[in-house]
């Protein structure tokens, strides 16, 4: 019986929460990319570099206010730069939509061409956050660091495994929740909110219908930059602020939303959490779980070393591509 | 003065003209339907009324206003409703959300006309909660023509409704089309199902290249032993 709790504490503390953590961090990374898929028709590269813009924006602001003494007691001090983080992405996405993808608008270029345009806009991007913040790991994470410690949920239950939740692990599931339930309102109870629908349904008869075009890509980047700022700034906050780690998660976040199928907001979700979950449980050693049901092993019974993480996402997303292209939730990539 | 009218259309999709010196109108609660052999221009025809593609020659006017210049838009926000004949519906959006977003240029209550589409199509009213992608083909011919209602349009065009459905489906379509002309709106509909389609007309065009070869009432083209030789099949 105590063998039984054990494993389950030791694959919740190594396994599900890592696991939900992550996955709400793709799952809000996944969404951004869904949205301008459903609305540009073109795959942003730059949602990486997007995501690090912004966490970097939130960076400086914590610091400045942490500087004059500013915090939010038990919170990260994040939380409260968010806002202002989210304004200054949203001015930048709206910069960049206005003097490079309206030019291939009005060209009426066909999606590939966005498509490296959203490459360059990437590398753009890429030398801005590091002229700025530089290419160093940085910490900005304050307040309370766990809402459980490992010792205290011994001590609580008298197991030998230890289950630790992090204070960014219990941020991150709860601004998630409310941050899809925000945009689910948003894009099925508000006209707004149906008119960016529509117009990712059928644009010809959309246009008819006259819902203004630029109204409409206005409000993707907006929830865009909001989207990413938010997933950047809980990935900063759980693991630390590296400007390269958002240019490599760009690979899972574009598997989640193409396994979930691109342009379904529900299938960006499930993807990321898809995605997330193979990531740990693949990369998680088990030796100790075979230890608690009685078979004593040698080695760490890893499937796959952690360096090779990325290439479960790479392998889910040609087994996807493979089997069923359109994702789960049939979207519209074909 | 007819209340719709292309008024000796020409003109084409850029390269050589499609339309020649064509004139279609029609009237307030009268059917008029486009009828001809394929590639007689008949689509393109509805879709220069429509503004869809920019005449060379020729005017079209709406309840005696000049609104050739006129985008595609504005024409709906002047009162022409426009039923493309593919793509006509939001696939993953609800029948409901389908009819609201036919209102998006309304900022008045929509409730009414919402209702009155409902009791047009009574199907609709039982299948609101369903995404319109999921309908059957009839169904889904029902919600875009009750999408493009929405906007309480003076003139309603159709681009071959009852393209892919059932006869039985076709009827019942006419005869909802019947009660919508009834109800003062003015009907121009393109078809390839010409008998039926003349049977029902108030006025048909005969459309031959981009030209007009016959045109009179329905009942009289039907009667014209020439037009069915020709155009109807004996």
């Amino acid at each position: 019986m105590m063998d039984i709790l054990n494993t389950l504490a030791l694959l919740g503390n190594y396994l599900i929460v890592p696991g939900i953590t992550y996955g709400c961090q793709l799952a809000l990374g996944a969404l951004g990319i869904t949205l301008i898929y459903g609305i540009l028709r073109f795959s942003n590269f730059a949602h990486g570099e997007t995501m690090a813009f912004g966490t970097m924006t939130v960076i400086l602001l914590t610091w400045a206010m942490q500087s004059v003494g500013i915090s939010l007691g038990p919170l990260p001090t994040a939380l409260l730069a968010l806002p202002f983080g989210i304004a200054a992405t949203v001015l930048l996405l709206l910069i960049t939509d206005r003097y490079v993808y309206k030019f291939y608008r009005q060209q009426r270029s066909t999606p590939v061409i966005y498509l490296i345009a959203s490459i360059g806009v990437m590398f753009l991007y890429n030398g801005l956050i590091r002229f700025v913040i530089g290419p160093d790991d940085r910490q900005f994470n304050d307040g309370t660091r766990f809402i459980m410690k490992a010792r205290e949920f011994k001590e609580m239950t008298g197991l030998r495994e230890g289950l630790a939740i992090k204070s960014s692990q219990g941020i991150t599931l709860i601004v998630t929740i409310l941050l899809v339930i925000a945009l689910f309102w948003f894009l099925n109870r508000t006209r707004a909110g149906k008119s960016m629908r529509a117009y990712s349904d059928n644009e010809d008869l959309a246009l008819l219908s006259g819902i203004d075009p630029d109204r409409v890509v206005m409000i993707a980047w907006i929830l865009t930059a909001a989207l990413a700022t938010i997933a950047g700034t809980l990935y900063g906050l759980d693991k630390s602020f590296k400007p390269f780690t958002y240019l490599q998660i760009l690979l899972p976040i574009f598997a989640a939303a193409i396994v979930g199928g691109l342009g379904s907001p529900v299938g960006a979700i499930a993807g990321g959490f898809v995605i997330a979950f193979s990531e740990v449980a693949v990369t998680f050693a088990y030796r100790k779980v075979f230890g608690y049901m009685g078979y004593e092993v040698d080695g760490l019974m890893q499937l796959l070393s952690t360096d090779y993480k990325f290439a479960v996402s790479f392998a889910i997303l040609v087994i996807v591509l493979l089997v069923k292209p359109t994702g789960l939730f049939s979207g519209k990539s074909y | 003065m007819t209340f719709l009218l292309g008024q000796s259309m020409t003109g084409g999709y850029g390269g050589a003209d499609i339309l020649h010196d064509c004139t279609i109108g029609v009237e307030r609660g009268e059917i008029a339907v486009v009828v001809g052999p394929n590639g007689a221009g008949k689509s393109t025809a509805m879709k220069a009324i429509f503004g869809m593609l920019s005449l060379r020659e020729g005017t079209v006017t709406m309840d005696g206003e000049d609104i050739t210049a006129l985008a595609p838009q504005e024409r709906v926000r002047k009162g022409m409703g426009f039923v493309p004949q593919t793509g006509n519906v939001f696939p993953s959006m609800s029948v409901e959300e389908n009819l609201e977003m036919g209102a998006f240029i309304r900022d008045d209550d929509i409730r009414e006309t919402m209702e009155q589409v409902y009791t047009l199509f009574p199907i609709l009213r039982e299948k609101r909660r369903q995404a319109a992608g999921e309908l059957s083909g009839g169904q889904r011919q029902q919600v875009a023509v009750g999408r493009a209602l929405m906007t309480r349009p003076g003139v309603l065009m159709l681009d071959e409704p009852t393209a892919g459905v059932s006869p039985i489906v076709m009827d019942e379509l006419f005869d909802r089309i019947i009660e919508i002309a009834r109800t003062g709106i003015a009907i121009l509909m393109v078809e390839q199902n010409a008998k039926q389609a003349l049977n029902i007309a108030d006025k048909g065009y005969v459309l031959v290249q981009g030209r007009n070869r016959y045109t009179d009432t329905g009942a009289t083209l039907l009667a014209d032993p020439e037009v069915r030789r020709a155009f109807l099949g004996g």
